[in-house]
């Protein structure tokens, strides 16, 4: 079996039996920041290479072919090509304020997907209050946001800001709405204990509500990454690039990335508190299917669900029409709102009475 | 490893990254300035005045709402940790509350404070 747990103790044995405490921890930590660095920029190259693939093939188009097999090596070249653009240095802006968004919208974005299980134990920030604890850093990401839009000093990155703002905390309130509705029949906010609780049935078939709280979350998550049909924060054709219009070079660089990493991360929690996580699929009763199922690693399970759901979000992304900031507010605050209070009264009637 | 330690190390690792990005870049980027190329970029017409101005109320009020009704979920949340402990006298109790948190819904609804002006 392919798992990477018992790795991750082999070298936590390995690093103690050689070095004293403090250098076994400090060894440690930095293995840890480089691990999910690392896995965090292998994600965003993925996706970027996925998104440019995708959408290509929605519009009749082959996309990169020309740089390495099948265009196989695109983000990279994509990647160093950014990197070697000049970071315009502005007159008019707000300079302190102008980076420190940068800094929020990755420290949001990275923060969140640290909190995603990829493997059976394998989990990095696994607090008791998990499901609090994502909601509460991945709005970090809407406050860099509006820095960015408003400290550029520039029209269309105000109007864009401003946008954001009000798009991501109202579809903030329908996931975390959706989220609650997992936790009454979960019985637990911490995100491990959450997928302990999906071993023999995932979520998704353990309550008929599972599936509206599901259909919710995606969009609202969908809505969260500033995507698809809810792309108004950037809505090119209007305000040329949104609130990063001013951001040149690699600066550009860290928001798209952190971009396409959030629509991982959403992804991600909706696999962990959904469709199980890294659990495999399992119907009671019949034992064979599910020794065949358990046969498969675990990080295999959860990256095959997450990245099901991103061509999920690809495929809205391409399907659908721009909507209009009165029908994007309309959508969250008169339809999705109330049916995710109501869910949330009808799930807690459900684990209560059955 | 407590969770604590990895939050610590992973928010440490977030701004190692973007600085690390940003020096890089800063490094082998070309540059070049001139008066033109720091001015904010309007798709070429000359910028009239600043940006930071009175802006469109619309947003603000849904920014509010939302700070409302967030903070009753937050206050959801432990709740619905012992849903299943406490049966059906735990949704009863919880009854008032939501139904509180329908009527501030309903009257901001009513008062069209849900639509876009």
């Amino acid at each position: 079996m392919l798992e990477v747990g018992g790795i991750l103790s082999w070298i936590h044995e390995a690093l103690s039996s050689a070095c004293p405490e403090w250098l076994t921890l400090l060894i440690e930590y930095v293995l840890i920041g480089v691990g999910f660095l690392a896995l965090y920029a292998l994600i965003a190259l993925i996706l970027i290479l996925l998104e440019r693939k995708i959408c290509a093939y929605y519009q009749c188009r082959l996309g990169p072919m020309r740089a390495g097999f099948w265009g196989l090596l695109q983000p990279l070249a994509d990647m160093f090509k950014i990197l070697m653009k000049e970071i315009i240095p502005l007159l008019k802006n707000d300079k302190f304020l102008f980076f420190t968004a940068l800094f929020l919208v990755i420290m949001g974005s990275l923060c969140t997907f640290g909190a995603l299980e990829f493997s059976k134990d394998l989990i990095g920030i696994d607090f008791n209050v998990g499901v609090f604890y994502v909601l509460a850093v991945s709005s970090l990401g809407v406050l860099g946001i509006l820095l960015a839009g408003w400290s550029s000093n520039n029209k269309y990155t105000m109007i864009g800001a401003m946008r954001a703002g009000a798009q991501l905390v109202s579809y903030e309130l329908s996931s975390g709405l959706s989220l609650l509705a997992i936790v009454i029949l979960g019985g637990t906010m911490q995100l491990s204990g959450l997928i302990e609780a999906q071993s023999e049935l995932w979520f998704l078939f353990q309550s008929p509500f599972t599936w509206i709280a599901m259909v919710i979350y995606l969009i609202a998550g969908h809505a969260e990454t500033n995507r698809g049909p809810f792309d108004l924060p950037e809505a090119e054709s209007e305000l040329t690039a949104g609130y990063h219009i001013e951001y040149s070079g690699i600066t550009f660089g860290l928001f798209y990335v952190g971009e396409y990493v959030n629509m991982f991360t959403i992804a991600g929690i909706g696999t962990m508190v959904f469709l199980g996580g890294w659990q495999p699929l399992h119907i009671p009763g019949a034992d064979a299917f599910n020794e065949i199922m358990n046969m498969i690693p675990t990080w295999l399970w959860f990256f095959a669900k997450a990245f099901a759901l991103v061509m999920l979000s690809l495929w809205v992304r391409w399907s659908f029409p721009r909507l209009r900031i009165d029908q994007l507010l309309h959508l969250e605050w008169k339809i999705l709102m109330p049916i995710s209070l109501l869910n949330m009264l009808l799930m807690a009637l459900w684990v209560a009475y059955f | 490893m407590g969770s604590s330690e990895i939050f610590v190390v992973v928010m440490i690792t977030s701004v190692v990254m973007v600085l690390g990005a940003i020096i890089i870049g800063w490094l082998i980027a070309p540059k070049s300035t001139n008066a033109q190329k720091g001015e904010p970029y309007e798709c070429g017409i000359p910028t009239r005045g600043t940006s930071w101005l009175q802006f469109k109320p619309g947003y603000y009020l849904f920014a509010l709402l939302f700070l409302m009704f967030d903070v009753e979920t937050v206050l959801l949340f432990p709740w619905a940790t012992i849903t299943k402990t406490l049966g059906p006298n735990g949704i009863l109790a919880i009854l008032f509350f939501l139904l509180i948190l329908v009527l501030g819904l309903a009257y901001a609804w009513k008062k069209g404070a849900l639509e876009w002006k």
